[in-house]
């Protein structure tokens, strides 16, 4: 019965989950007995003040699950209507209806505290990431570790741009450009990251990718130790104490559409012929070159593509945190997005998406263990390794206008 | 002037030396066949002329063009077509894919096509799969099309190999043992589709072939090589009666 609710049909139910929530949350909450409305969907309880754990899930089902649930169910038919009008209509359309109803839910759900707000964000920019990585772990099948080198690169580059130009800073003096033209610049900096981010792979790609084996893994850790030693070096950007002061500019509207633009982009890029070249690459590189891929070539491009996005990411990251500093991109993260990839899953976009969340969820929750976190963390990733080794959701193919369909034709309703 | 024309190639792999004083001359529309023992040497032929490998000595060239040098993928779009002993098919992708695949080279909507959708891509994909289904339909697998291949029966997977190398429009087709380890119903089949190639595109073939049966009924030209060196060279029935032939491969199997 639920099979045949079409993704409208959930989104109406989250809206009204979240409008709800704005409407009775607090007043529920504090019924319940809790202190306020539980941040994370209670997730976040349960190692702070396990007592409360029971309050916050009657909390979440009341307020999130039956709403969804309900609402779903009860607009079955209209929305399984619409959804097939509007994609008789316009594909395109219905795509950006969506999206929009999809960024009224975040919107409205983050409007509750700044802790949901940047959490949220940060999700999002882990999704980015995720997705790209994706692309050499998965989809390219080399192993990479060199992607916080390039988120690195990227958000340093960001920052310097945004800074340099439109703020009035001890490190890099008076702002040269009127601070008003600074939102419409943004993207600029974030393209420029990701440029930078592109320049980088490029210099890991020229040796590595002349032969196939564990070269890529061996020479992009050691590019992530000299980028963030380079950081650390190098006094203009604040050495190890980091940067700074980087302008409010990213906003939850603005990391949603370069979240949708990344995905949109990448899945592209994947679909298309010159994108599954990489999968053939993966699989059987001599068949790949006997029937006329250019190989290193391809490796090269995707590489680089990937890095692209990292650095764009990174340029979010710094100006959500409003700061950057080397620290952050270490081994740590390196391990953080590594298990973001194969936990959701090889080759597949809605893997990816499933592990940034699932684990920026998890790893919220576990916010307290402190350090333990990292004990808990890989072990779950030995246990998926084990289980399911290419992931949550591997090898699948991320199709909007099969996401989007209505699940039902009106006619067989009757 | 021939098709292709390799001259006196010789291969080293180290100190051992693989393939020695190779003459090859393949006439337009010309099904010619490479027979020899294990090891002798005729799998290295295929992987020097189809750029796998680089020959020590000697020169290879399509018409006017000279091969010795160039990338596999290079020399693939030139038209040289082929399909492996050893079957190597990628396992993630489905039978469509494959042969879509090996139009890669004649994909001209770039990078901007592939990361932002655009109309030319929309077209070339399109006629990349419309040709696709023709040639699956030809080899016979088309209501296959969206299986991954390694659900496939053995036979099967040699026909996606097939199609595959046709995609890329080849002037001469390489065979690598194409009926090695199928049943005699499926060796049938696959003459027929060979024969059935060979008249529909009008194209060259080379193929070496361990059943002899299927080499003397498909080839005009036959040369047999034993240690790396072509020992005879002519006819079915030059090839039938040489006794250098027979000592060397045929006489072993008439005693087996």
């Amino acid at each position: 019965m639920y099979s045949q609710v079409p993704v409208l049909g959930w989104l109406c139910g989250a809206l009204s989950a979240v409008l709800l929530e704005q409407i009775a949350g607090r007043s529920l909450a504090l019924g319940l007995g809790l202190s306020k409305i539980p941040a994370l969907f209670g997730f976040t309880i349960i190692l702070k003040n396990p007592v409360l754990f029971p309050s916050a899930l009657l909390y979440v089902v009341l307020i999130y699950l039956l709403p969804i649930i309900i609402v779903a169910r009860m607009s079955l038919a209209p929305t399984n209507w619409l959804a097939d009008k509007m994609m008789d209509y316009s594909m395109l359309g219905s795509v950006l209806v969506h999206l929009v109803l999809l960024y009224v839910i975040f919107h409205i759900w983050a409007d509750i505290s700044d802790y949901r707000d940047i959490t949220l964000k940060f999700t999002l920019i882990a999704i980015m990431v995720t997705v790209s990585l994706n692309v050499i772990n998965g989809y390219m099948g080399e192993f990479s570790c060199s992607h916080p080198g390039f988120i690195a690169l990227g958000a340093y580059t960001a920052s310097v741009f945004s800074v340099s130009l439109f703020v009035n800073d001890s490190q890099f003096g008076q702002a040269l450009l009127p601070s008003f033209l600074g939102p419409f610049a943004f993207p600029l900096g974030l393209i420029l990251g990701g440029f930078v981010a592109a320049a980088g792979a490029l210099l890991v790609a020229i040796p590595s990718f002349r032969t196939r084996g564990d070269y890529l893994a061996i020479i992009s850790l050691a590019f992530l130790f000299i980028v963030k030693s380079l950081v650390e070096n190098m006094e203009f950007v604040g050495g190890p104490r980091g940067l700074s002061s980087q302008p409010n500019w990213a906003n939850l509207p603005t990391v949603f559409a370069w979240t949708v633009v990344c995905i949109w982009v990448i899945n592209n890029f994947v679909r298309s012929t010159l994108g599954k070249a990489l999968n053939a690459v993966r699989d059987d590189e001599t068949a790949a070159n006997a029937m006329t891929v250019n190989t290193r070539r391809t490796k090269m491009v995707a590489f680089m593509f990937a890095a692209f996005w990292a650095g764009v990411a990174g340029g979010l990251f710094a100006h959500v945190l409003r700061y950057v500093n080397p620290g952050s991109f270490g081994i740590q993260k390196l391990a953080e997005v590594l298990a973001m990839v194969y936990f959701g899953g090889l080759n597949s976009v809605y893997g990816s998406i499933l592990g940034a969340v699932s684990l920026s969820l998890l790893s919220e929750a576990l916010r307290p263990l402190e350090l333990f976190k990292w004990i808990v963390i890989p072990l779950l990733l030995i246990l998926v390794m084990i289980f399911r080794p290419t992931g949550l959701i591997a090898f699948k193919e991320f199709d909007v206008k099969k996401l989007i369909r209505p699940r039902q034709r009106p006619e067989n309703e009757v | 002037m021939s098709l292709l024309q390799v001259e006196s190639m010789t291969h080293y792999f180290g100190g051992l030396r693989a393939v020695h004083d190779y003459n090859l001359r393949i006439e337009p529309g010309q099904i010619r066949g490479l027979i020899g023992p294990n090891g002798a040497g005729k799998t290295t032929i295929f992987n020097l002329i189809t750029g796998i490998y680089r020959p020590s000595e000697g020169t290879i060239r399509l018409k006017d063009l000279n091969l010795v040098g160039l990338q596999p993928h290079q020399i693939a779009s030139v038209g040289l077509g082929r399909t492996f002993q050893n079957l190597l098919l990628w396992r993630h992708m489905s039978v469509l894919e494959h042969v879509v695949m090996a139009q890669y080279s004649r994909m001209t909507y770039g990078l901007i096509g592939a990361f932002f959708g655009t109309a030319k891509r929309r077209r070339q994909e399109a006629e990349a799969e419309e040709k696709a289904y023709r040639l699956l339909e030809l080899v016979g697998i088309s209501d296959l099309a969206n299986q991954n291949v390694l659900n496939l029966p053995y036979g099967d997977q040699r026909r996606v190999e097939m199609a595959r190398a046709l995609a890329i429009e080849p002037k001469i087709l390489f065979l690598d043992e194409p009926t090695a380890g199928m049943n005699p119903e499926e060796l049938i089949q696959m003459m027929h589709i060979i024969r059935q190639v060979h008249k529909e595109f009008g194209l060259a073939i080379f193929l070496i072939e361990h059943r002899l049966k299927m080499v003397m009924e498909l080839c005009e030209m036959i040369q047999t090589l034993v240690f790396g060196e072509v020992i005879a060279e002519g006819t079915p029935e030059e090839i039938q009666n040489n006794p250098k032939v027979i000592d060397a491969y045929l006489g072993k199997e008439a005693i087996d």
